[in-house]
């Protein structure tokens, strides 16, 4: 081979696992994780510039929008090293991205487990936050290898030794270490690839025992099916297999392995380390599903991967379609999205103000907001949610056990003999001049405070014991208006406690509007009635009759408003040039009738459901 | 059974433009080329003329009304032109019913004279308060303590109906603000009165200052109450209402020309942005006064779109329009699905049915566009 001919690229299903590096993203939304990717997508010649859609790998509108990602992919880059002594030699680094949010947090740590590396990659101009360091932790459990990398280095903010000297205090050794680049301008990106093909240890299998693959995505693609994203960790995936899914013994056809580069390429096989998709014509998400392990069903493995977990729904919310007749949209909807969406859960449910709907789960917040925005437009759904709630157990007196995903289930006759409420192990990192107002705040959140470490002399890292009921509510909001954006918050459920709950009612000219009912802490229900109460007093229009609002535990009232009966209802004026218009605005108010909720007598608009449903409005502050 | 037939004739001109109006009007500075007050008459003849091709000469109008802006910030001269050409090119019914509006401070006993002589037999008179500082809001101009002369010269030139026009709800009124303005209205012995609830109207300065916290916005209730005080009042006087804004000493004293509107009968709108409607098709002109005279100027008719009205739309209307009236809504024009809950509004103290007639109730007019979605 001369010096000058292009080294040879190696092929998948026969790449030698030495020239291989696997790795991953860790960073925090907004801190440049695409942008990096799209630089190295570039650089290592998978894309070129004027191909490349602005962030290649986020391909939902949503993600590409909210500038997260979501659902990872993996991408296979040919990169021929271009420093050091091994100069010239090809190299294959395979890029596995990881959704970079809380929610998330199972699927990320599947796709660190599909990884020898990792870059922490970090803004130059506002260091570490709580998500990336919680990210970052589930790294080194995993035994990564940790790229540290301040990135922005281009801004007039940048502050890289500063947040170097943070880095090396967290992940211990020296800011020297900690590269610098600049994703949007490409500086330093080579030198990272460099780097990672340097520091990253190659994958280490047995090519000659059974098969075993780890899942770390599985994505519903209208004409293909489910698309699984494999990484192969002993033996061969050949796409003439059959394969057996081990968490289920279902065995399915393979039609098809290939790797990413960046769009599907065909190929015979996937060995040891490599990582790839395959296709079985599955046409569920949940039938090939994240942590699992593929194996070869003529030769299976005894011993599944480690580490598989059903994903547990943690918040809870009912999901109306605002025009009755989008029921079955709205389940058609589910259906498709459960396709793509393993940890979406559903059931359908009636509410005696809101109609037919769904009680969905959700890994969290954010879980929940992506949801109903894709069913909002995808499927051109208007969509009233119910106010998210976290599932609470009950022990009864008389020994059973309840488990409550709906305020409105919650029994109102005091044979509860316990409650018990989800509790997370919050972190919140933030520059030291807000500890005093976080603490505070989370005090009035039922917080217990953990501990507090300094990441450096002015970035704290601040531990508290949290219900998850009390994140559910407007807690991000509150932290990120009393530290001006500063603090970064991220949490991770650790169990449950004992608590003193009750569930307040809220009454409509006597009749329980069951959307409405929300189970807060005893301390915290009278602030929350007399909100909750004011604030449909001055969304319910006057009705021709008086309308008493009463906020109420069990029997007991604890909040009332009243609003007044209308007595003008009329356009005084209406002659020969008002006529289209008067019957214009006649035919709009019926319209708008049609979009009334009847609750008992009482006409409710969907606004008034939205706005006083939407999160944090009725909390007590 | 042939429909009455009327006509009202738009005059967009006014002295100054009042925070509150939301009609098509125009202060001389506003006024584009081509469309000067000098030259208005002319091009609303014109425009009758085209009406004539229309209409034929089969059907005098019963009614004429002159309406703004205000009309008597033209000449009389002009005004009367205007009507003898709707007299001359379409006709006048014998007993025809002709009303102009006007500002108690753009009228003299001359004026008033010139248009009673040239056939004008009704005048109706925007007094809108007897209240100083509830005129400065909305920012009417006249002295209140010449409106009784105005009233007075109406009658010495001898028009058969003297009609005044309230407002009622003005930010800063108060309720003995409004019981000033009735007892002054009452105590110029009008044969008619109309008393409005104001109505804050997108886009006019009233509806700025109210939106910026400069005054605050009308409140149904106080609304409610000052139409309840109007009602007593009026009624106390020897008026009584026909239709819900509308008051009047006797059958004779009511406007001819609006009831001939809350009827559905026929008329021609003329001048720029009037509406019209004739045989089932209602039609509307072009706004500006500019754009109108360069359309006739130009031989072209000045209507600017039209709607026809199908039987789901005119029983609609009807529901909308006869509810409003005290001789009321034969219950066979509301649909059929609607009729069961006549008893319901009945029940709630809103209607009166009496033989096959709703009428509403005192309460009833108060929420008359509620009661009509229920009818409909």
């Amino acid at each position: 081979m001369s010096a000058s001919s292009a080294p040879q690229v190696p092929q998948p299903g026969s790449t030698d696992p030495a020239v291989l590096r696997n790795f991953c993203i860790i960073a925090h939304i907004d801190h440049g994780k695409s942008t990096l990717a799209d630089r190295m997508l570039q650089i290592t010649g998978v894309v070129d510039e004027r191909a490349a859609r602005a962030q290649y790998l986020d391909r939902m509108d949503i993600e590409r929008e909210r500038g997260i990602t979501i659902k990872s992919q993996a991408v296979r880059m040919p990169f021929t090293k271009s420093s050091g002594g091994d100069a010239g030699t090809p190299y294959v680094l395979n890029m596995i991205d990881t959704p970079g949010h809380v929610d998330f947090t199972y699927e990320v740590s599947r796709s660190l487990e599909a990884c020898e590396g990792a870059i922490l990659l970090v803004d130059a101009a506002q260091g570490i936050e709580a998500q990336t360091l919680a990210n970052l932790y589930l790294a080194m459990e995993a035994d990564l290898h940790i790229i540290p990398v301040l990135n922005k280095i281009d801004l007039p903010g940048a502050q890289p030794e500063k947040y170097a000297e943070e880095i090396a205090g967290i992940i211990g050794g020296e800011a020297d270490d900690v590269l610098r680049v600049s994703a949007k301008t490409g500086e330093g990106v080579e030198a990272l690839l460099n780097a990672i093909v340097e520091q990253v240890p190659a994958p280490v299998g047995d090519p000659d025992a059974p098969a075993r693959a780890l899942i770390f995505d599985s994505v519903y693609d209208t004409y293909r099916g489910v698309v699984t994203y494999v990484r192969v960790v002993d033996g061969k995936l050949s796409h003439r297999d059959k394969i057996k899914m081990m968490s289920t013994n279902a065995v399915h056809e393979m039609l098809e392995v290939g790797v990413i580069s960046p769009e599907p390429v065909k190929s015979p096989d996937l060995g040891v380390g490599e990582v790839g998709y395959l296709i079985t014509g599955v046409k569920e998400v949940r039938q090939s599903r994240v942590g699992d392990t593929v194996t070869s069903h003529a030769k299976p493995a005894q011993e599944p991967l480690g580490g598989y977990k059903t994903p547990n729904p943690m918040v809870f919310s009912g999901l109306y379609p605002i025009d009755g007749d989008d029921f079955a949209t709205l389940r058609e909807a589910l259906d498709k999205l459960q396709l793509n969406d393993a940890a979406l859960v559903y059931e359908p449910e009636s509410s005696g103000a809101l109609g037919f709907g769904f009680r969905i789960g959700f890994l969290g917040l954010l879980h929940l907001e992506i949801i109903r925005e894709r069913l909002e437009r995808e499927f051109n759904l208007d969509l009233i949610a119910t106010a998210p709630n976290v599932v609470y157990r009950l022990e009864m007196e008389d020994g059973r056990e309840i488990t409550v995903t709906n305020p409105s289930e919650y029994p109102n006759d005091g044979k509860i003999a316990k409650v018990f409420e989800p509790v997370t192990r919050a972190t919140i990192l933030t520059p030291t001049d807000y500890i005093g107002t976080i603490m505070e705040l989370c005090q009035s959140r039922r917080g217990q405070l953990l501990g507090m470490d300094y990441l450096s002399e002015d970035r704290v890292e601040i531990k508290y014991t949290l219900p998850m009921g009390e994140i559910m509510f407007d807690f991000f909001d509150a932290l990120k208006s009393r530290t001006k954006g500063y603090a970064s918050l991220d949490y991770e459920p650790t169990g449950e406690q004992a608590a003193d709950l009750v569930k307040v009612d809220i009454l409509l000219q006597g009749e329980v509007v069951d959307a409405f009912s929300a189970i807060v802490h005893r301390d915290s229900a009278y602030a929350y009635g007399v909100a909750l109460a004011g604030k449909l007093k001055e969304l319910i229009p006057r009705q021709q009759f008086e309308v008493p609002i009463q906020a109420a535990i069990g029997a007991r009232i604890i909040a009332r408003e009243n609003i007044k009966a209308i007595r003008k209802d009329v356009l005084a004026k209406c002659y020969g040039g008002d006529i289209s218009r008067k019957r214009k605005l006649l035919e709009k108010q019926k319209e708008g009738k049609k979009r009334m909720k009847m609750v008992g007598r009482v006409e409710v608009p969907q606004e008034a459901f939205i706005a006083a449903l939407s999160t944090g409005d009725a909390t007590p502050k | 059974m042939t429909r009455s037939l009327g006509a009202y004739v738009h005059v967009p001109f006014c002295s100054v433009r009042c925070g509150y109006c939301d009609f098509n009007t125009y202060t001389s500075d506003e006024l584009g080329e081509g469309a000067t007050r000098a030259s208005y008459a002319v091009t609303v003849e014109r425009e009758v003329e085209l009406a004539r091709g229309v209409l034929g000469q089969e059907r005098p109008f019963e009614t004429v009304f002159f309406g703004g802006g205000t009309p008597t910030q033209l000449p009389a001269a002009d005004l009367v032109r205007v009507l003898a050409a709707l007299r001359d090119q379409v006709g006048l019914a014998p007993g025809a019913e002709v009303t102009t509006e006007a500002n108690p401070d753009s009228v003299t006993p001359a004026s008033l004279a010139a248009l009673r002589e040239g056939g004008f037999t009704r005048i109706s008179f925007g007094v809108q308060s007897a209240v100083p500082h509830v005129l400065r809001v909305l920012d009417r101009t006249h002295d209140p303590l010449r409106v009784p002369d105005a009233v007075r010269w109406a009658r010495e030139a001898g028009f058969e109906q003297v009609s005044v026009d309230l407002i009622y709800g003005t930010p800063g009124e108060s309720v003995d603000d409004w019981r000033r303005t009735l007892e002054h209205a009452v105590s110029l012995e009008p044969d008619h009165v109309s008393a409005y609830a104001l109505i804050v109207e997108q886009g006019t300065a009233l509806a700025r200052r109210v939106a910026r916290g400069e005054v605050p916005a009308p409140d149904d209730d106080d609304l409610a109450d000052k139409y309840v005080l109007a009602d007593e009042a009026f009624e106390a006087a020897g008026l009584s209402w026909y239709e819900l804004s509308n008051w009047a000493r006797d059958e004779a004293a009511q406007c001819r020309h609006n009831v001939l509107y809350w009827r559905s009968d026929d008329w021609w709108g003329f001048g720029p942005g009037a509406h019209s409607h004739v045989a089932g098709r209602r039609w509307w002109n072009v706004k500006h006064p500019a754009a109108y005279a360069q359309r006739l100027d130009a031989g072209l008719s000045p209507e600017k779109d039209h709607e026809l009205v199908d039987d789901d739309t005119r029983t609609l209307e009807r529901v909308l329009l006869e509810s409003r009236l005290r001789t009321g809504l034969d219950l066979s024009v509301v649909p059929d699905g609607h009729r069961a809950r006549v008893a319901g509004l009945r029940d709630r103290g809103l209607v009166d049915v009496t033989g096959e007639r709703l009428v509403l109730t005192r309460d009833g007019r108060l929420l008359a566009d509620a009661v009509v979605r229920e009818l409909v």
